[in-house]
């Protein structure tokens, strides 16, 4: 099994703790002049999100996580499972809900995500940073008012809500920040 | 990426010349204090007797391998002793496994001597130094003195003197610090954890912060004063949180002196580490006598990423370690 030593420590070295993927953010060496070395580790649990600070003595080993980061297409969702491709190899991976987790309000077909892969199994569903996606509900539109900075609620084909300036009417395609959730601008057929 | 695209310095010209100004200083301040400056050879037949310092080792045409010096103090303690006086050296020194934003392998060291001085004395004096040397670049208010003692009960909430390891690694815990559970049960190692992660980014804001008086087990090459508890007379300073200087009252006595190298080489061989050969000409000469004197050895880089304002090393040498 591979394993690393602190000395090997960087960002973005994937690592298993507690039986947990995870990658290490933020690595800090520390040594008191004459005495025993530190590393403090900030590291990412790659399946909650969650962000720890680790202490590790200099020399301790970690085991390695088998994690890889990868575009790939999303295809369709059966009900179950969300599919995705591998553009140039064809190879399909079904991710299940909980590694699509909140992602999935901006899934629209064809769009590249990034899927973080452990032992070959999706974990982690990123969407693109950037979606379009067309307004499938929302108050009717209030003409003229394309500068007055008012919002009103509106549900996006995917299913995600978001907040749009006042003017916007169904059927309007809009670019919006998944980051964020927020409306970036309108797109001109 | 290929090394080629990589040519450049990380420092910037204009920290290169704060160096070569920083070295002046140096100079200009030892001149007229009197104090020599000396050289000693970078390789040595012995390595550091020290667990936690890792010598590098070079190769030699004949004759076998030599130490690269990860400080030149015992070569300048047989200086003290064959009636040099008051020294100073700049020079380059080199410690394995030490890599960071702090700590580069290789990294210039100010190292010097004051005869006739305690470690109270020799604070004052470093802080006269720092002050002297930073002048215009630094604003440095009146230093600050701390016994170890004090420093860990004010930052790491226990008492590194008594306190067992249980009890430690319960403080250091409260205080929002991870304990690997490797060290739950080291003392030596949890008091390093609590003086690096809670007591050291406490220390020298806006001015030098001094630490005095080390528990035992850190006396390195320190006098020890008896008392309750007794303590070893040594100290480490501070700035910014960034420990920048370590410094003793100069132990003479040479059985003591060998009593602590042995017990160095029962350490390392506990940790599995490389058997060394202890430094018997230093002996020697502690034997034959060395004046009551006390040391300090500074981390120049560190003190030029403060006056060049570098969060990194990287940022103050020409070609740091990820540069070579």
């Amino acid at each position: 099994m591979a394993t690393y030593s602190t000395n090997e420590f960087r960002s973005g070295l994937k690592i298993l703790m507690d039986g947990d993927p995870c990658t290490i953010v933020e690595n800090e060496f520390v040594k008191p002049g004459k005495g025993q070395a530190f590393s403090r580790v900030k590291i990412r649990n790659l399946k909650t999100g969650r962000v720890v600070d680790k202490t590790f003595k200099s020399g301790e080993t970690v085991e390695a996580a088998d994690v890889l980061e990868t575009e790939m297409q999303y295809l369709y969702e059966d009900g179950e499972f969300w599919h995705f491709m591998v553009a140039d190899t064809f190879e399909q991976y079904a991710a299940d809900a909980k590694a699509v987790g909140d992602s999935a309000k901006w899934l629209k077909e064809q769009d590249m995500c990034q899927i973080t892969l452990w032992n070959n199994a999706p974990i982690l569903v990123a969407p693109p940073n950037f979606v379009v996606l067309e307004v499938t509900e929302t108050d009717p539109g209030v003409r003229g008012d394309t500068a007055q900075g008012g919002v009103k609620p509106a549900t996006l084909s995917t299913g995600a809500v978001v907040r749009v300036p006042l003017f916007l009417e169904i059927g309007d395609v809009i670019k919006v920040d998944t980051r964020s959730g927020e409306y970036v601008s309108r797109v001109k057929d | 990426m290929a090394l080629s695209a990589d040519w450049r310095p990380g420092a910037d010209i204009g920290t290169l010349r704060l160096r070569a100004e920083l070295l002046r200083r140096i100079r200009r301040f030892f001149e007229r204090e009197g104090v020599l400056e000396v050289e000693t050879p970078a390789l040595s037949r012995a390595a550091t007797t020290d667990p936690h310092i890792h010598s590098m080792t070079a190769t030699t045409a004949s004759g076998g391998p030599r130490f690269l010096h990860t400080s030149p103090e015992l070569a300048m303690k047989r200086l003290l002793a064959a009636g040099v006086g008051d020294i100073f050296q700049v020079c380059r020194v080199f410690r394995g496994e030490e890599s960071g934003a702090r700590h580069n392998p290789e990294f210039s060291m100010l190292e010097y001597y004051r005869t006739g001085m305690d470690h109270h004395d020799l604070m004052r004096d470093l802080a006269n130094l720092i002050a002297a040397v930073t002048a215009g670049w630094l604003d440095l208010g009146e230093p600050d003195f701390v016994s170890y003692a004090r420093a860990f009960s004010e930052f790491a909430g226990c008492d590194p003197f008594s306190d067992d390891a249980t009890t430690m690694a319960a403080a250091i815990s409260a205080r929002g610090i991870d304990v690997p559970d490797s060290i739950l049960d080291e003392r030596d190692a949890l008091i390093d954890l609590a003086m690096a992660a809670l007591v050291s980014p406490q220390m020298g804001h806006g001015r030098i912060g001094f630490v005095y008086d080390f528990p035992l087990q850190q006396a390195a090459l320190a006098t020890i004063r008896p008392g309750d508890p007794p303590v070893a007379e040594r100290f480490e300073a501070f700035i910014g949180g960034m420990e920048l200087a370590n410094g003793f009252n100069e132990l003479r006595d040479a059985a003591e002196q060998r009593r602590r190298f042995d017990a160095d080489l029962v350490r390392r061989e506990h940790l599995r580490l490389p058997r060394v050969a202890v430094d018997e000409r230093f002996l020697a000469a502690l034997e034959a006598g060395m004046p009551a004197c006390a040391g300090v050895a500074l981390g120049l880089d560190r003190l030029l990423m403060l006056v060049a304002g570098a969060d990194t090393l990287d940022k103050v040498l020409a070609f740091g370690w990820d540069r070579v």
